[in-house]
């Protein structure tokens, strides 16, 4: 049904991916498909890497320890953005199409009315990506 | 098993970097959480103490408002005329140090690592450093200073060409038009250019280079140490939101009474405080959108539109005005700029007090206390370009553009004014009578299609106020959210909104004058701060030395 799924990480808040990334591993391993970790960085250094490459380096590490913890097979795949705040799902949305991801699942939060203002990413993402995009609600 | 595919997002490695060993951790003091619908990301305190340090001050600017316009009203003269030796020693002391960086082995360094690749097209960078930085300044000063400098201030003691009676002295005419543009270029050349680079190769290479985070205090670190993630670190960051928020609130004030101006001139609408709220509101509204689409979606396509306005009205008035005579004022200008560079810019025993102090000394003040902003501005969207590369580019081609600039837009001018004085609107509202805001639409009515020049040139001034005004809030953002570039929108949308406010509440409560003296205040403090910064970017380049592959050896 689904051949590869890719999952938006952000490495700075692990702690609020839980669910998707149980879900994710979960379809993995009932399809028998892998999983590609992606995260979207500045150029500027921030909280998860002083530079591009340790960012990468993080991002490798964390696909690393979910292959074990899950037993799923796992990659990464780093990006970089001028304005990752904005870029955001433009960004994620050519991902999925550059690494051949059929299935995205991603965090989302519960709706609320800034969402009228400044649409929600899981809703962009997916309006735009030709994938099957699945939200999971924190 | 972890099957990698590592860096397909990113194009090539970036190469040795010499990344600073510190135990701060990036957003280690951020305060997250939420406010009603509202996400927000924070340094704690930056964000809190400049926030209220603002609203403090424009609470006393509207309630002591007499005593605030005389306090700061005499301060910044005070300072400028005191501390002239100051400014112009330390400006002369940031135009050789650059000029010694793009000579000198460092100029090879590349700023994001040895194998870093360039953000942007040069055409990118370019527009989007001359909008945030200088472009309302070139509209409104473009015919003013050199007429201005022409007939009145008498740089060098060079007499002007009128007569008390008013008619022409034509033995003076050549030397004081030359000195006119000369004067000019020299406060729109290399020396402003120069404090910009000085505060963005500072940022731009402590960040990118050494990893630590995008704002001001990082310049710091090999002076301060560890101190500077403390209140060291605060107090400078606070200084620099201070400065930029004032700074763009106030000259956002002035500039929609001088778009008003502008429009009463040209259109006869109305020029009172309504029209000038509307135009503030229609400035913050593009801006905020512009901050909402992005560095690369918003701010740069707004600068670039700015940059081909603003070309396309230079190639008319190039084209309409007396070409030749303005080619041969350009290099004219240039050539007198070349060899009386040294005479202006000698910072002791002058005669000439009030072009240097009035204009000179003010101008120094007035670049040093926007740095922080366009500095940073410059910063962010240098990374990839080597030393060298970001020096020439940020020193010596905006300079020629400004001069290209002045001699064209002062040029025609001077020619209006000296070929026809009786009948020559800038002289009527340049020398007769003192009206900056209308000079560049008297010149544009000397010229054929007057009323579609005129209304471009009200379009490039909404626009490059916009241009700063996005700009200045992706800075002030980043500065208070601790150096993150992700922090969430909403905290964007709020420094603009607030900017736009308090222009607002300064333009009908009264303050703009009182307010604005006191930003360029604070250039003489940010001087001595940009002097250490000097001494910070030599040691973190010296400890560069080794991320300078061999075959970069040869530079840019």
């Amino acid at each position: 049904m689904f051949t590869k799924i890719m999952v938006p990480v952000d490495l700075a808040h692990q702690d609020k991916l839980t669910k998707s990334l149980e879900c994710a591993a979960e379809l993995a391993r009932h399809f028998d498909i892998p999983v590609v970790y992606v995260g979207v960085t500045g150029t500027a250094p921030g909280a998860t890497g002083h530079t591009p490459e340790e960012f990468a380096s993080h991002l490798a590490e964390f696909a690393a320890a979910q292959a074990e913890r899950s037993g799923i097979s796992t990659a990464h795949h780093a990006i970089i953005s001028h304005d990752p705040r904005v870029e955001l799902d433009a960004r994620l949305v050519h991902a999925a199409e550059e690494i051949g991801a059929d299935l995205i699942v991603m965090e989302g939060h519960v709706p609320n009315v800034l969402d009228h203002f400044l649409p929600s990413d899981g809703g962009i993402v997916a309006k735009l990506a030709k994938a099957t995009v699945m939200v999971v609600r924190n | 098993m972890s099957d990698v595919t590592t860096d397909q997002g990113i194009p090539e490695p970036e190469g040795h970097t010499e990344v600073i060993d510190t135990d701060f951790e990036i957003g280690q003091d951020n305060v997250e959480g939420t406010v009603g619908p509202f996400g927000f990301d924070v340094h704690n305190p930056v964000f809190l103490i400049s926030g209220l340090t603002i609203v403090a001050f424009v609470f006393y600017a509207l309630v002591f408002q007499e005593q605030a316009t005389a306090a700061f009203g005499a301060l910044r003269p005070w300072l400028t005329g005191t501390f002239d030796w100051v400014f112009l020693t330390s400006a002369n002391i940031f135009v050789l140090f650059c000029l010694f960086l793009i000579v000198s082995p460092w100029g090879s360094v590349r700023l994001g690592g040895a194998d870093a690749v360039p953000d942007y097209s040069y055409s990118g960078w370019f527009a989007m450093l001359f909008a945030a930085g200088m472009g309302i300044g070139l509209m409104f000063f473009g015919v003013l200073e050199p007429v201005y400098h022409m007939a009145i201030s008498q740089p060098l003691g060079v007499p002007s060409p009128f007569a008390e009676d008013g008619t022409i002295i034509d033995a003076n005419v050549e030397a004081a038009k030359r000195m006119g543009l000369a004067a000019t270029i020299y406060h729109w050349g290399l020396h402003p250019w120069a404090i910009y680079a000085v505060v963005a190769l500072a940022l731009a290479l402590f960040s990118f280079n050494k990893g630590l985070p995008l704002t001001i205090r990082s310049a710091f670190y090999p002076i301060f140490g560890d101190r500077v993630w403390g209140w060291t670190g605060h107090v400078i960051d606070i200084l620099a939101v201070f400065a930029t928020l004032f700074g763009l609130a106030t000259s956002l004030g002035f500039g929609a009474q001088q778009a008003n101006a502008g429009l009463e001139h040209v259109f006869g609408i109305a020029n009172n405080a309504n029209v000038q709220v509307v135009l503030i509101t229609i400035i913050t509204g593009i801006a905020l959108v512009s901050v909402l689409r992005g560095l690369d979606g918003g701010v740069k396509v707004l600068s670039e539109i700015n940059m081909v306005l603003a070309a396309l009205l230079l190639l008319f008035v190039l084209l309409a005005g007396p070409t030749m005579v303005i080619f041969s004022d350009f290099f004219a200008g240039l050539g007198t700029y070349a060899t009386e560079i040294v005479a202006l810019s000698n910072p002791i025993g002058r005669e000439d007090t009030g072009y240097m102090q009035g204009w000179t000394s003010f101008y120094w003040a007035w670049w040093v206390s926007w740095s922080p902003f366009v500095g940073m501005f410059i910063a962010r969207v240098s990374r990839g370009r080597t030393v060298r590369e970001f020096i020439i580019c940020v020193l010596i081609i905006p300079s020629l553009v400004c001069v290209l600039w002045m001699a064209v837009f002062g040029g025609v001018a001077i020619d209006q004014v000296l070929s026809d004085p009786t009948t020559s609107a800038v002289k009527a509202q340049v020398i007769d009578s003192y009206n900056p805001p209308i000079s560049l639409f008297a010149m544009l009515e000397g010229l054929p299609l007057a009323s579609i020049t005129s209304t471009l040139g009200i379009v490039l001034v909404i626009v490059f106020f916009v241009t700063s005004s996005d700009s200045g809030s992706l800075v002030i953002d980043t500065i208070t959210a601790g150096g993150k570039i992700d922090a969430p929108l909403p905290q964007r949308v709020f420094w603009c909104t607030f900017e736009g406010a308090v222009a607002i509440v300064l333009l009908l409560g009264g303050g703009l004058s009182a307010l604005q003296a006191m930003v360029i205040s604070t250039g003489l403090p940010f001087t001595f701060v940009l002097l250490l910064m000097c001494v910070a970017i030599v040691k973190g380049l010296a400890a560069e030395k080794n991320a300078v592959p061999p075959t970069a050896g040869g530079g840019s």
